[in-house]
């Protein structure tokens, strides 16, 4: 299989930088600084050193007993990036990023937040480094995530509620990069997921790729051999393609995606880009899209805010077309199903997001055997979504 | 650079250059806040004094657009307005008698959607002799380029002062005219500019022979007629797009339209004094 992205930040014919002439000169300059700390093994010290002792990697590869049993099929383990500072996997980007920011001379930073995982671990890596934040986020979000938006200011970012568009993540991306426009000479955006334009996608993936070499190496310790299947969310896909990318070449191992179908992929209301998009050139990269004939995009649904978005990373889609990884769509209530079921059978609750990758095993295990080993990335525990899945139930929801 | 046959964009900035005047370039979004007085609107422009008119196609993620232009997209989008809905502008305001060419300014999904193939041949069919894709950089833009070159359609690149090294590619590249970008940031008025603008403009101007536009936050007369001197075009978007917001009251009533018109006709031809 041949190294992606290329030169011009291409998965396959995915990928590109579709971005106005103000920020070229930015992120050329980004890819260079990146490019020459990939290798500085300085660089890559601190960041170790900041994954080890301040988020507490390497997070353990657990072995979900109960919940096999329940299940009756596959041997199915849990990598817990809930564990994380802060509660998620974003937390190991934000290091990453972060630390390139200070390196890169810059004293802001800036980012986008859906769920407010990824602007709670900026807030938390800006305040560590003593750099300035500001986290942009849509206004229905802060409606939906009134604790996250509570504890970035705790950390001493702004919150900027943002009234564009559908009020939800995709537009906090456009308002963070229309920022990023203007204070480009300052300013360092730490971009969330493995979306937008080179170099981000490759950068974020190469941050996040710590859950799948830890898990690579946890399953060999436990079991002396590769998993069978692994199993993550997707929304941008940043815990998934870190998961993923350490297995590609093992082609034995299967990846499977699992994205929002929120109410169900045939109505109006979901964010099933694979299932459903068609490829288009959405905020800085072409790659799947929710869309419509005229190329105008639609906006997503889901009930968690992390997955409720348009697109997806350029390497997902890359993935898929090269039949790599398959993608699932998961409702909204299979979400809730799982999320339930895995707070009963192991006593932990995961986010929204990561319970849209239980649901997928609870439908593929059973038909699976004890001898198939199945990961799933448990990207982030679920206290952040108490409110809504309270809400949910009050609205006649399960549970 | 390839031999371009001429269009009625570069024929429009001879005919000012011969004349010693600069182009006066109104961004309009097309469907704001309906296609028939869009078509009313592109009439009075020209009867106040625009020599080439940008048409907006409205979007749903107008990255690099402000505040105004993204309201103007969003009453636009409202009726469903395509690319398609704004050839059909182009072609209808050609009946009402307007003479002046259009650039057409787009993101780039919109196009993709369509098929380039059929853009292009669209693009022709209504008479449209430029097109500005904002988030299409030339790295990325080579395909489209060959095609619009094969259409006779001028494809304008935007340059902005960050963009250093890359200009002189960009230029090799250029067609119609050189959009400078005044300032950092999305379009949108602005009431300063930063000191090194002038000189920006200057080197771009030694770097090519078309001429050269600046838009990006030009709101007023006073800044008009300053980037006049320097410029041999000047893009006048966001203050006229809210001028257009303001009038929409009186645009949407019968008895009225005339009244709101006008009004726009009076603000652009002060804009130009």
């Amino acid at each position: 299989m041949t190294q992606v992205p290329d030169e011009h930040g291409r998965f396959g014919p995915f990928g590109g930088r579709y971005v106005p002439e103000t920020l070229m000169n930015a992120l050329i300059e980004l890819e260079k600084s990146y490019r020459h700390y990939e290798d500085d093994a300085e660089f890559q010290a601190e960041i170790s050193y900041l994954l080890k002792q301040y988020s507490g990697r390497e997070t353990p590869l657990y072995y979900a007993e109960r919940l096999t049993e329940h299940l009756g099929g596959a041997k199915i383990y849990l990598k817990r990036e809930d564990l994380n500072h802060t509660g998620a996997h974003k937390i190991n980007n934000a290091i990453g990023q972060g630390i390139l920011a200070k390196r890169m001379g810059k004293k802001k930073v800036i980012a986008e937040t859906g769920a407010g995982q990824h602007g709670v671990a900026t807030a938390t890596v800006a305040a560590l480094l003593g750099l300035e934040c500001k986290v942009f986020m849509g206004e229905e979000d802060t409606k939906r995530q009134q604790l996250n938006v509570f504890r970035m200011k705790l950390l001493g970012a702004e919150v900027v509620p943002v009234l564009s568009g559908t009020r939800t993540l995709k537009d906090a991306c456009n308002e963070a990069l229309r920022y990023w426009v203007s204070n480009v000479h300052d300013t360092f955006y730490i971009l969330g997921s493995a979306t937008g334009p080179h170099p981000y996608p490759m950068m974020v993936r190469n941050f996040q790729r710590v859950i799948g070499d830890e898990t690579r190496r946890q399953i060999l310790e436990a079991e002396g051999r590769l998993p069978d299947m692994l199993v993550a969310a997707v929304g941008g896909g940043s815990n998934a393609i870190g998961m993923f990318y350490p297995f590609v070449e093992d082609t034995d191992v299967q990846m499977v995606g699992v994205e929002a179908a929120g109410r169900g992929v045939d109505t109006e209301f979901h964010a099933a880009t694979m299932t459903k998009g068609t490829k288009g050139v959405f905020q800085g990269s072409l790659s799947y899209l929710l869309q419509d004939a005229f190329g105008q995009v639609l906006p997503a649904h889901s009930i968690s805010a992390g997955l409720d978005y348009p697109g997806i990373g350029p390497e997902h889609s890359y993935l898929k077309d090269i039949e790599r990884a398959k993608y699932y769509p998961i409702t909204d209530k299979e979400a809730l199903d799982a999320l339930h079921l895995l707070s009963r059978t192991e006593g932990i609750i995961p986010a929204l997001e990561s319970a849209h990758a239980v649901a997928q095993v609870v439908k593929l295990a059973p038909n699976m055997t004890r001898d198939d080993l199945v990961v799933i990335c448990l990207s982030g525990r679920g206290d952040k979504d108490v409110e809504s899945i309270m809400a949910y139930t009050e609205g006649g929801g399960i549970l | 650079m390839s031999v371009i046959t001429s269009n009625l964009l570069d024929e429009t900035f001879v005919r000012l250059q011969e004349e010693g005047k600069t182009a006066f370039i109104p961004f309009i979004t097309v469907g704001d806040p309906d296609p028939a007085t869009t078509v009313d609107i592109i009439v009075a422009l020209e009867q106040a004094g625009a020599d080439i008119v940008e048409l907006g196609v409205p979007y749903s993620d107008p990255l690099a657009d402000g505040p105004v232009i993204q309201r103007a997209s969003e009453r636009a989008l409202v009726r469903k307005i395509t690319i398609d809905t704004c050839f059909d502008v182009a072609r209808e305001t050609r009946t009402r008698g307007v003479n002046m060419p259009f650039v057409l300014f787009t993101y780039y999904n919109p196009v993709l959607q369509m098929g380039l193939d059929k853009f292009f041949s669209s693009m022709q069919a209504a008479g449209i002799s430029g097109l500005i894709i904002p988030d299409l950089p030339v790295e990325e833009s080579g395909e489209v380029l060959a095609l619009a070159d094969a259409a006779n359609v001028s494809l304008v690149p935007l340059v902005a002062p960050t963009s250093q090294d890359r200009i002189a590619v960009i230029l090799s590249k250029a067609r119609g005219f050189i959009y400078c970008v005044s300032s950092l940031g999305v379009t949108g008025e602005r009431a300063t500019f930063h000191e090194g603008l002038e000189a920006f403009i200057k080197s771009v101007k030694e770097m090519s022979d078309l001429p050269v536009a600046i838009g990006f936050g030009i709101s007023n007369a006073e800044q008009v007629r300053q980037f006049s001197k320097i410029c041999d075009g000047v893009v006048v978007g966001s203050a006229i797009v809210r001028k257009i917001e303001e009038s929409v009251p009186l645009l949407q009533q019968g008895h009225s339209k005339e009244e709101g018109l006008l009004q726009i006709r009076d603000f652009v031809r002060l804009l130009k004094s």
